[in-house]
C-alpha cells in the first residue's frame, strides 16, 4: 500500500493570556491510501486540533509551528491559503463532531451540497441547463447514498429539520460530494444513540469500500476503533504514546495508558470484579516539563521516567512511547 | 417487599401549540414521554434503565420522585404512597430519595461555593446547621474523593469528573437509601467515568443503598445493574435479571439494541442487525407496538394492537406479539 498522508513531528500551539498551550506536540502518523485509522485519546489530548492542522484549519490564536505534512506527494504546509482551499473538499474532507454548528443554518441542504459540487468538481457538464440538472442529479444521488428517505424533496430543506443522526450523515454526504481520497470523521457518531451510530458507521464502511477512500476515525471508543479501524494511535496529551495494528494494540497493548484505559472500560463480563480506573486526570498543557507526561497517573512510573521519552518500537507495525516496555511484554 | 414499587405510571407534557395551529383550531399536542410504566426496585439492589435518548428515562426518574408531577399511576416508597403525599410529607421523603444528574456543571449553581451547594439539603431538612453543616459537609466531600481545602471553592473551578463528585456528595447528604442516577457518567471520558463508577458501587456497598441507574451505555448497565428495564417510546419492553436480558434477549428491540453496541475483542461475532430510521416522535407515536415501524419482525396485528407484556423466564418479561415462535434477530444477522 502507498502512503497517502505523512505528518512528521507536527506542533501547534495556542497563545493564551496565561502562556503557550502546546496542544500538538510532535504528533508523526502515517494513512496509506483505502485505510482506516482509528484516533483515541480522552477529550483534550489533541485529536482534533492535530486534523485541523493538516486540514490548514487552525485560527489564530493557534498556529502550527513546526513538522511536514505531506499529502499525496504534495507540501500541504507550503501551499498557498487559496491551494488549500482547492484540496480541502476535493481530495480531503473533513466532517465536525457537531453537525448542527457545522452545517450552515441559513442553506438548504441542496444548497449546500451543491456548493461543494460546483467549487471542486470538473466533470460537471458546462451547459446552463445540463449542469444544473447534473448538479441536482448528483444532490439526489449523495442523499440516497447517506440512507436519506426521499431525497428528492429533502434537499429543499434546512438542517435544523432533520434529526441528530440524520444531520450527521448529511455531513457525511457534503464531505463524500467530490470523492475525497481521504475522510476525516471527527467524532462522527458521538453526540448519536448507539442503533444510529451503528447506521453512521456502517455507512462509512460501505462507502470507504466503494471508493476507495482512507479515512481518518477520530473516536473515543475503543469498541468503534476496534469493529472499524486496520490500525490505531492512541493520543495523550498532545502526543502519540502507542500505534499499531488495531488487534494487536487492543489484544496486547504495551503503553501503560493504553492499558490503563482498556481496564477503564466496564463490560457485562465483568459483573462483580472491581475496575481498575486510572488514577487521576489529565495534565493541564501549558508549560509541560520534557518528561513523560503520563508519569504522575502511571503505576509503572519510576524516578527514571521524569526525562522526555521518544516513540520506540515494540514489534512488526508497531511504537509506543514508554521506557519500561519490558514490564508489559 | 421490594423498596420502590412503580405502578402504571405515566408523565404526559402538553405541548404548546404554534399560531397556525391555534388559528385553525387544532387540539393541544400531548408528547407521552411516560406510558405506563411498571416496574420494582429491591433494598440493595441496582436497577439498570436503558434506552435512546427522548424514550422517556429522564422523565421516568423525576416522575418517581415527583420533581416532575406524574400525570397518572402510583409510586410506593417503603410502603408510603409518594404519589399521594401532601407537599410538607413529600419534603420528609425526598430526603431518603435523592437523584445525580447527567450533566454536572448545569446541575450546580455557580454562584454558591461547593460547601454551600452540598449543605443546603442539610438545611432544607433541618438536618444540621452551623458548625455540624459544615463538618458533615466536609466529610462527605471527602469520602467522594474532594480535598478539605477545596469546599470553599466553586463549581467552575473544577473539572468534569470532580464536578460530578460534587453532585453525588450533594445527593448523600441526607443520608438516603434510593438514588436515582441519571446518566452520571454518560458525559464523562473513559478513564473518569470509571472512577466515578467505582465510586458509586462503594458507596453502595458502605451504605446499602438502592439505585435506579440510567443509562443509554449497555456496557455500563451490563456491569452494575442486577436487573435491566429497557424503554422504547415511554414504556418498558423488556426487563429481567440482567444476565437474562444481556444472553437471551427476547424483544426484538432489546435484540437491535445489544447487536448494535460495537464490541472490543469479539469482532462483529454477533452479527448484526440493521434497524431502519430514527425514533418516532413521542407527539405522534405509532399505534399497536410503539416499535412497528422500525422492527424487521413486524407482522399486520402490531401495527393495530398493543402486544401485553408476557413472562419469557424467571423474572424476566417482555411485551411482543411474537414471543412464542422463539425468532431471534441476532440469529437471523448472525
Ligand atoms: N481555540 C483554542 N484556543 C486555545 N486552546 C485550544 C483551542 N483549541 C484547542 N485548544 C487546546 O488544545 C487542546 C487539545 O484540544 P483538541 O484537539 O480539541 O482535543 P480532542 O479533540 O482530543 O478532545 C485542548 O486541551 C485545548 O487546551
Ligand atoms: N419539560 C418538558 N416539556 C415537554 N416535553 C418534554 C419535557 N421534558 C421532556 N420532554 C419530552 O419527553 C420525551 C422524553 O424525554 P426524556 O425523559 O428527557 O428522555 P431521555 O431521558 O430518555 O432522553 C422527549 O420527547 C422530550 O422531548
Ligand atoms: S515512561 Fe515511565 S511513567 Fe511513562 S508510561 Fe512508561 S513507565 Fe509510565
Ligand atoms: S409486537 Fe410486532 S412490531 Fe412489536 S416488537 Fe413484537 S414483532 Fe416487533
Ligand atoms: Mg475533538
Ligand atoms: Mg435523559
Amino acid at each position: 500500500m502507498t502512503v497517502l498522508l505523512e505528518v512528521t513531528n507536527l506542533r501547534t500551539e495556542f497563545s493564551a493570556r496565561a502562556g503557550l498551550v502546546r496542544a500538538v506536540d510532535g504528533v508523526s502518523l502515517q494513512i496509506s491510501r483505502g485505510e482506516c485509522l482509528g484516533v483515541v485519546g480522552e477529550s483534550g489530548s489533541g485529536k482534533s486540533v492535530t486534523f485541523a492542522s493538516i486540514m490548514g484549519l487552525v485560527r489564530p490564536p493557534g498556529r502550527v509551528t513546526q513538522g511536514t505534512i505531506f499529502f499525496d506527494g504534495c507540501d500541504l504546509r507550503g501551499m498557498s491559503p487559496e491551494e488549500m482551499r482547492a484540496v480541502r473538499g476535493r481530495d480531503i474532507a473533513m466532517t465536525m463532531q457537531d453537525a448542527l454548528t457545522a452545517l450552515n443554518p441559513a442553506l438548504t441542504v441542496g444548497e449546500q451540497l451543491a456548493e461543494v459540487l460546483i467549487a471542486h468538481d470538473e466533470t460537471l457538464p458546462t451547459g446552463r441547463a445540463a449542469r444544473h440538472n447534473a448538479i441536482k442529479d448528483r444532490c439526489v444521488e449523495m442523499l440516497g447514498l447517506v440512507g436519506i428517505p426521499s431525497p428528492d424533496s429533502r434537499l429543499r430543506q434546512y438542517p435544523h429539520e432533520f434529526s441528530g443522526g440524520m444531520r450527521q450523515r448529511i455531513m457525511i454526504a457534503i464531505a463524500l460530494a467530490c470523492r475525497p481520497k481521504l475522510l476525516i470523521a471527527d467524532e462522527p457518531t458521538t453526540a448519536l444513540d448507539v442503533t444510529i451510530q451503528a447506521q453512521v458507521l456502517e455507512l462509512i464502511s460501505d462507502i470507504r469500500a466503494q471508493m476507495g477512500m482512507a479515512v481518518a476515525l477520530i473516536t473515543h471508543d475503543l469498541g468503534v476503533v476496534a469493529e472499524h479501524c486496520d490500525r490505531v494511535m492512541v493520543m495523550y496529551a498532545g502526543q502519540v504514546v502507542e500505534e499499531g495494528p488495531t488487534d494487536d494494540v487492543i489484544g496486547h497493548p504495551r503503553h501503560p495508558y493504553t492499558r490503563g484505559l482498556l481496564a477503564s472500560i466496564p463490560r457485562p463480563a465483568m459483573r462483580g470484579q472491581p475496575l481498575t480506573p486510572i488514577v487521576g486526570q489529565v495534565p493541564n498543557l501549558m508549560g509541560l516539563a520534557p518528561q513523560c507526561r503520563f508519569h504522575s497517573r502511571c503505576p509503572l512510573a519510576q524516578p527514571s521516567c521524569l526525562v522526555e521519552v521518544p516513540m520506540l518500537p515494540v514489534g512488526p507495525g508497531r511504537r509506543a512511547r514508554c521506557l519500561r516496555l519490558e514490564e508489559t511484554a | 417487599m421490594s423498596l420502590l414499587q412503580v405502578t402504571n405510571l405515566s408523565k404526559h407534557y402538553e405541548g404548546r401549540l404554534s399560531l397556525a395551529q391555534r388559528l385553525t383550531g387544532g387540539r393541544k399536542s400531548v408528547v407521552r414521554a411516560v406510558n405506563g410504566v411498571s416496574l420494582y426496585v429491591n433494598k440493595g439492589e441496582v436497577l439498570g434503565l436503558i434506552g435512546e435518548s427522548g424514550c422517556g428515562k429522564s422523565t421516568l426518574g423525576r416522575a418517581i420522585l415527583r420533581l416532575h408531577e406524574p400525570t397518572e399511576g402510583k409510586v410506593e416508597f417503603d410502603g408510603t404512597d409518594v404519589t399521594a403525599l401532601s407537599p410538607s410529607a413529600l419534603k420528609a421523603i425526598r430526603r431518603r430519595m435523592q437523584i445525580i444528574f447527567q450533566d454536572p456543571y448545569a446541575s450546580l449553581n455557580p454562584r454558591r461555593t461547593v460547601a454551600e451547594i452540598v449543605g443546603l439539603p442539610l438545611a432544607l431538612h433541618g438536618i444540621a446547621s452551623g458548625d455540624e453543616a459544615r463538618a458533615m459537609t466536609t466529610q462527605v466531600l471527602q469520602r467522594v474523593g474532594l480535598q478539605a481545602d477545596q469546599i470553599d471553592r466553586y463549581p467552575h473551578q473544577f473539572s468534569g469528573g470532580q464536578r460530578q463528585r460534587i453532585g453525588i456528595a450533594r445527593a448523600l447528604v441526607s443520608n438516603p437509601e434510593f438514588i436515582v442516577c441519571d446518566e452520571p457518567v454518560s458525559a464523562l471520558d473513559v478513564s473518569i467515568q470509571a472512577q466515578i463508577i467505582a465510586l458509586l458501587l462503594e458507596l453502595k456497598q458502605e451504605l446499602g443503598l438502592t439505585y435506579l441507574f440510567i443509562s443509554h451505555d449497555i456496557s455500563v448497565i451490563g456491569y452494575l445493574s442486577d436487573r435491566v428495564a429497557v424503554m422504547y417510546l415511554g414504556e418498558i419492553v423488556e426487563t429481567g435479571p440482567v444476565a437474562s436480558v444481556l444472553d437471551n434477549p427476547r424483544h426484538p428491540y432489546t435484540q437491535s439494541l445489544l447487536s448494535a453496541v460495537p464490541e472490543i475483542g469479539a469482532k462483529r461475532a454477533k452479527g448484526r442487525v440493521r434497524l431502519q430510521g430514527d425514533l418516532p416522535s413521542p407527539l405522534n407515536p405509532p399505534k399497536g407496538c410503539k416499535f412497528h415501524t422500525r422492527c424487521p419482525l413486524a407482522i399486520p396485528a402490531c401495527q393495530t394492537l398493543a402486544p401485553v407484556t408476557q413472562t419469557v423466564g424467571l423474572d424476566h418479561f417482555a411485551a411482543c406479539h411474537r414471543l412464542e415462535e422463539g425468532l431471534s434477530l441476532l440469529e437471523s444477522a448472525r
